[in-house]
């Protein structure tokens, strides 16, 4: 499946959702919106992945990324994870650095 | 930043844009827009670089290093607008074939980078090969991005270290095991809340550096069965970690994974340690495949023979030639990397006697590469643990060359021990020796009780279990007709060979595992217990299951609930010295100004007996203050008794005020053979004597 990240800037919200499959091919994508989202200086970077059905390291480096340009005070939300993508968090640890939750208000 | 010339392309090939790279560091680095490729070889005339899409078995691009990029002997450059994540990456290498002189160049073997961080090919445990690749062990690019937050080693002082050895697959492999991904680093951290609950602080990981479980891997002759390369001493690359250990593997995430363990570990107060193996590597004798070493620099990375062939020192095919001033540099260089970036605690060395050898193969007094080592601003705090031995015959446990920094894993102790335990005559002098930290081997020169790293089991040999239960080795299933393993055991079956429906052997041998785990913990020195030691783990009486993927070798977690009192004994050993700082001794007692005394004592007080008829002996550890002034730290006391019989130990007179508590006593069966530290039962106000059963130990703590 066809992979997709678009963000939506919701007041201080950053929110991205991202659909598909997330490989090295196209992690790229991922970064530059991520890079675009930081941009706008946002204090919530919220991730919806409830439609992402893998990641690749490729796609785990550009979260990695996105920890360390958004800064210690952005808080990073990963919701619906769930599957391969969530094991992948778990297993390398980032889910440490973020707020994992099912659904988002 | 990008401005800067040094980030422009000044050359191309076939399309890839190049510059001269940096010799320093070796190997792969990525820099803005590129990646630079740095390697050295000595006698090598030319050197090309190969580069595949992942996976894939014809190369993407051959780029020749142009003469021009050379430095010394080290070729450098810098390839632009790589796809990090896709590229594997070796090296061919142009140079002569004169194997008499020591060069077996082969410019159409594709060869691994010795510094390749990450390794591909190996990426899932046990998945068959493509024997045809012709590049099996393939390097890549990694990203050194992890977000360690606030972590760093722990640096917990030795003499506080109980190391736990294990086996990163065995560990979690076993259906028993329940984890989500069994025989993984992943799995490994789901235990941590395990080894927290036993009160281990430091866990000593067998090898974890990239191997081919497929080397010399073959049908068991006797099961059928696959037998592997399993326990992993014969490296591959040394600077990455076993993409088959890591349940992210297929994903290539294996150095996150490991990072985030190491993490994990720390988080939870733990230390970990890498048994590291610099004897000698996977490329074998002239017969072995030709991977990486010795098609870039046979000469420089192997000890040779006059005539060219390989010396054996390691009893491994080839002998890696460690005070070669660039290998020097290598094992330097890895461990750096491992302490920096994967916040290693400390190291111990498989072999390490062969550290010690020059090119020739002869022992030196002031090894080079031992005391960079020991001096290493980097390694500063790590801890440095020699097996101080070789295949080669040289055995320098008490004397290994130290420079006051390394510890050695004292197989005096081991023997020593064992041979107490089952009951052999004339051990009370050395046991005692044992007891204090071998103040014999390590007191001469000062290096104290943390120099031994006491262990009476290790990977090699019996368990815990099979020293009690088996005689003799059983090791028909490796396929060898028994004559594999050491035949100096020191074990005892305690009346039948193997398993028994006889109870009272059954209890004998919960006895002796007892006493042996007692004796550990209450020695001065760095105690290291065996994985599975404390939950009763067999290896059915095979004392070299170096080949197994199977329960041989895996830890079978429902013996934990068959041996509850054995894990429960464990525990509150390892608890009962954390409680008390008599039983972590830094210095040797007796030889520095330390206000604590190690005193002696037999069935009669005050007077051990030191004959070689005996097998008995009792100890009291005391500060010289205790129940003086103020002072109401505790006593402790220990007596033990090889002897078959039950004997009265006549107990040493306390402090006023001060009255004996039973802590352990192994005669007894659980729950009553041990009490949690503090809650110890008081004996009687003026008993004078304890009655130590046959083959057990007692442990007493005086305190008002």
């Amino acid at each position: 499946m066809a992979f997709s990240a678009n963000l939506e800037m919701t007041g201080s919200e950053a929110r991205i959702t991202l659909e598909g499959e997330l490989d090295a091919a196209v992690a790229d994508q991922f970064r530059q919106t991520v890079e675009r989202a930081a941009q706008e200086k946002p204090q919530k970077l919220v991730l919806f992945m409830d439609k992402l059905q893998f990641m690749a390291s490729a796609g785990l480096r550009v979260l990695v990324f996105a920890k360390q340009r958004m800064g210690r005070d952005v808080a990073i939300y990963v919701i619906g994870a769930t599957g391969p993508v969530l094991n992948t968090m778990q297993m390398s640890g980032f889910h440490q650095a973020v707020y994992l939750q099912e659904s988002y208000p | 930043m990008d401005t800067r010339i040094d980030f422009y392309p000044t050359h191309q090939h076939q399309g890839y844009k190049l510059r001269p790279g940096r010799p320093v560091p070796f190997g792969a680095t990525l820099v803005p827009g590129g990646v630079n490729f740095a390697i050295c070889s000595r006698y090598a005339t030319s050197c090309t670089l190969v580069l595949f899409e992942k996976g894939a078995s014809t190369p993407l691009v051959e780029i020749p290093i142009p003469e021009v990029f050379r430095i010394g002997n080290t070729w450098c450059m810098v390839v632009f607008d790589l796809d990090y994540e896709r590229i594997e990456y070796g090296y061919r290498m142009e140079g002569p074939w004169d194997p008499k002189a020591g060069h077996r160049f082969d410019a159409s073997k594709i060869l691994l980078d010795p510094y390749a961080k990450a390794i591909g090919g190996r990426d899932v445990w046990g998945e068959p090969p493509d024997w045809n690749d012709p590049y099996p062990h393939r390097a890549r690019l990694i990203f050194e991005d992890f977000d360690w937050e606030d972590d760093r080693p722990l640096e917990t002082p030795l003499a506080d270290l109980v190391i736990y050895e294990l086996h990163a697959r065995s560990f979690t492999r076993h259906p028993s095991a329940g984890v989500k991904h069994p025989g993984t680093y992943a799995g490994l951290m789901a235990k941590i809340p395990y080894l927290k609950e036993l009160g281990v602080n430091c866990v000593e990981l067998m090898p974890i550096f990239e191997f081919d479980e497929f080397e010399n891997s073959r049908p068991n002759p006797v099961t059928g069965e696959t037998m592997y390369n399993y326990w992993g001493y014969s490296t591959v690359g040394f600077f990455a970690p076993k993409a088959g250990y890591a349940a992210t593997g297929p994903l290539g995430m294996q150095v996150d994974e490991f990072k985030n363990l190491v993490k994990e570990l720390h988080r939870n107060g733990i230390e970990i340690i890498l048994d590291v193996v610099f004897n000698h590597t996977a490329e074998g004798n002239e017969h072995g495949p030709t991977l990486s070493f010795r098609g870039i620099d046979n000469q420089t990375y192997y000890m040779l023979t006059p005539e060219g062939y390989y010396f054996n020192f390691s009893g491994c095919g080839n002998t890696l030639n460690c005070n070669n001033p660039v290998v020097r540099m290598m094992v330097l260089d890895c461990l750096r990397y491992w302490a920096a970036e994967y916040h290693i605690d400390g190291f111990r060395f498989d072999l390490a006697a062969i550290l010690g050898r020059d090119p020739w193969g002869a022992p030196m007094p002031n090894p080079p590469l031992l005391e960079s080592l020991a001096f290493d601003p980097i390694l500063a705090k790590c801890k440095l643990i020699a097996e101080a031995w070789d295949a080669g015959g040289l055995y320098q446990v008490g004397s290994f060359p130290a420079y006051g920094r390394w510890a050695e894993w004292n197989g005096k102790y081991r023997d020593d021990i064992r041979r107490f335990l089952k009951g052999d005559e004339g051990m009370i002098p050395a046991l005692a020796q044992r007891l204090q930290g071998s103040p014999d081997l390590y007191g001469w020169n000062r290096r104290g009780p943390t120099a031994s790293i006491n262990f009476i089991t290790c990977h090699d040999g019996f368990t815990l279990y099979d020293l009690f239960a088996y005689n003799y080795k059983h090791n028909e299933v490796n396929g060898e007709q028994n004559r594999d393993g050491g035949d100096d055991n020191h074990s005892w079956n305690c009346g039948a060979e193997g398993e028994t429906d006889n109870s009272e052997v059954h209890a004998l041998r919960q006895r002796m595992i007892k006493n042996a785990l007692a004796i550990l913990l209450m020695s001065h020195g760095v105690p290291m217990i065996l994985m599975g030691d404390e939950a009763g783990r067999t290896q059915r009486g095979n004392n070299n299951t170096y080949c197994h993927d199977n329960d041989l070798n895996w830890f079978d977690w429902s013996l934990l609930e068959r041996n509850t009192g054995l894990f429960h004994f464990a525990r509150q050993m390892i608890a009962f010295r954390k409680t008390h700082p008599l039983l972590r001794a830094r210095e040797h007692l007796g030889i520095s100004a330390v206000q604590a005394d190690f005193i002696w004592h037999g069935v009669h007080a005050w007077n051990a007996d030191w004959s070689p008829g005996s097998r008995t002996v009792a100890f009291m550890l005391r500060e010289r203050q205790a129940g003086q002034g103020g002072n109401t730290n505790p006593v402790l006391y220990m007596a033990l008794n090889a002897y078959w019989d039950a004997l009265p130990f006549q107990l040493p007179e306390l402090p006023i005020n001060y009255r004996w508590h039973l802590f352990a006593n192994t005669a007894l069966s659980s729950p009553h053979d041990i009490y949690e530290p503090g809650h110890e039962i008081p004996l009687e106000p003026y008993q004078d004597s304890f009655l130590v059963g046959g083959r057990a130990v007692v442990v007493l703590v005086g305190r008002p």
